[in-house]
């Protein structure tokens, strides 16, 4: 396993594996075995010899645990992402193998679990940090499988004295369970010393260590000002085992994300639809402030919005053409009867309709800021 | 003389991990454990100090168990005790009280007799460790 660097992605790269990794790297590929204790009697010190006749059979261990569903949903349900799934994979199958090794009486450290998501906005670290929580809690690592997501302002105090009780609060609330630091990098600010945030980091490192065992903390954001934050903590990058990064999805995996997310709302894409919404995220993605998954879902709530607005505007407008004498007693209203699939439709027009295109066409001025957030 | 106040007060002294377990029996029922100390055993002394505010929202006994240790950090000489209290409409009040922390030497009480009228005679205890200021009562 050569993690993060192979998969071609710059920025976060693997710090010196630590032992934790040094057992991923032996285990990872043991979940083909049909029993563990070949491997891990290779590892244990000595093991008495009627251990090494033990056998446990796996695939009932992997029912068991509900892994299998946790990881197919994982699959079914996340786009793309294949060195984040190839990763998560990894760790469970550590996991794994060493809740079967404490079976067998094999003793060794809980491992390291804390994570680093690094990634654009809008690829899904939030989401599979959610999943993590709720895999983490099958293998029986964590105790009640709950997800704490916090910010700088949960974690920081506004005067001194302040920030020690509010961190150690929100630690405590996330003990059993996961901590999800978003954009992390805002904790430490460098350009201010006295800034309350060193403080925070401190007891944050400290419960890291000596609690492995009750809480597994994830720090998520950005991938540069990331790189920032750990070079400048070199303690929190010794203390976190998996570096993850997140890849940008690519325009095919943001059309089945767009579509995903229009199945769960239960609408869908007509066939001219489906060829607009290509071309939006193509054009979109030439334009600034492009956030992956999140722009595709803003796209389609404006979209949306659009189709209720044509379906209304159709109706009044087809009224009006109606002599008033056919709508009986209430004249101006309209009859004209809409099917499910018409309500459920997004058209093309609908997609087209967008700013994008448009500004497309003039691509020689920028886009202000100001515009982009309205319109995009 | 060992004193027994609240729940478990007759066992031996629970392991951490039986408080542990008991905590968690708290949280699973949605009770806000609280921590509290004090260096005046007598039975009357309801109201404890403190430690720190009850945990609500809290879903494991690990958070607890993390401030126990702060707070024997700081007074692993006086008696420390968790509270349950249940918020509950209704109930509004403490569900379960035991003892974690004990001192190591537990002098006892003193019981004086006052000749009242005619033949009463009025008893009353005071520890003997309430002779000195609070803060130096135990070692």
């Amino acid at each position: 396993m050569s993690d993060t660097n192979s998969y071609g992605h710059p920025g976060i790269t693997d710090p010196e594996p630590n032992e934790a990794q040094r057992r991923s790297d032996l285990f990872a590929p043991a979940v083909s075995l049909s029993t563990a204790d070949g491997d891990s009697a290779s590892v244990a010190p000595q093991p008495p010899v009627d251990l090494q006749a033990q056998e446990i059979d796996l695939s009932k261990e992997l029912a068991e645990a509900g892994v299998k569903e946790v990881l197919a949903e994982l699959d079914q349900q996340l786009v793309g992402l294949t060195p984040v799934k190839t990763r998560i994979r990894e760790i469970s199958s550590l996991l794994l193998v060493e809740k079967l090794r404490r079976k067998l009486g094999l003793t060794s450290d809980p491992p390291t679990l804390h994570m680093s998501f690094t990634g654009n906005p809008g690829t899904g670290k939030t989401t599979v940090a959610l999943r993590m929580a709720n895999l983490l809690h099958h293998l029986g690592f964590i105790r009640k499988g709950h997800l704490i997501s916090v910010t700088r302002d949960d974690l920081v105090g506004q005067y001194i004295g302040h920030t020690a009780p509010k961190t150690k609060e929100i630690l405590k609330r996330a003990m059993g369970g996961v901590l999800f630091i978003d954009e992390a990098y805002y904790l430490y600010r460098a350009e201010n010393e006295r800034d309350y945030g060193q403080e925070a980091i401190e007891i944050l490192l400290q419960i890291m260590e000596n609690q492995r065992e009750d809480l597994v903390v994830i720090l998520a954001g950005y991938a540069k000002p990331m790189e920032k934050f750990f070079s400048s903590n070199p303690g929190f990058r010794s203390r976190i085992a998996h570096h993850i990064d997140f890849p940008d999805y690519d325009d095919a995996e943001l059309l089945s994300i767009g579509e995903m997310i229009l199945s769960n709302q239960n609408y869908k894409l007509s066939e001219k639809g489906r060829d607009a919404l290509a071309r939006y995220i193509v054009a979109r993605k030439q334009q600034p402030h492009f956030s992956n998954a999140r722009s595709i879902r803003n796209a389609l709530d404006r979209a949306r919005l659009r189709q209720a607005n044509r379906i209304v505007q159709g109706a009044t407008s087809s009224s009006k053409n109606t002599p008033a004498g056919q709508n009986g007693a209430h004249p101006g209203s309209s009859n004209r009867r809409i099917s499910a699939g018409e309500l459920m439709t997004i058209e093309a027009e609908d997609i087209l309709a967008s700013r994008v295109f448009d500004q497309n066409s003039l691509a020689s001025s920028p886009l202000s800021e100001e515009t982009e957030r309205t319109y995009d | 003389m060992r004193i027994t106040q609240g729940t478990f007060s007759f066992l031996p002294d629970l392991t951490d991990a039986q408080i542990r377990a008991q905590v968690q029996y708290c949280i699973d029922n949605g009770w806000a454990v609280n921590i509290e100390f004090t260096d005046d055993p007598h039975p009357r002394n309801t109201y404890w100090e403190m430690w720190g505010l009850p945990m609500f929202d809290i879903k494991d006994a690990a958070g607890v168990m993390f401030e126990l240790t702060e707070c024997r950090k700081a007074y692993g000489n006086l008696y420390i005790r968790l509270s349950a209290f249940d918020s509950k409409h209704g109930w509004e009040s403490v569900k379960l009280s035991f003892i974690a922390n004990r001192p190591a030497e537990e002098p006892g009480f003193k019981l004086t007799r006052q000749e009242a009228q005619g033949r009463d005679v009025r008893y009353s205890t005071q520890a003997y460790v309430t002779d000195r200021p609070q803060g130096q009562r135990y070692r």
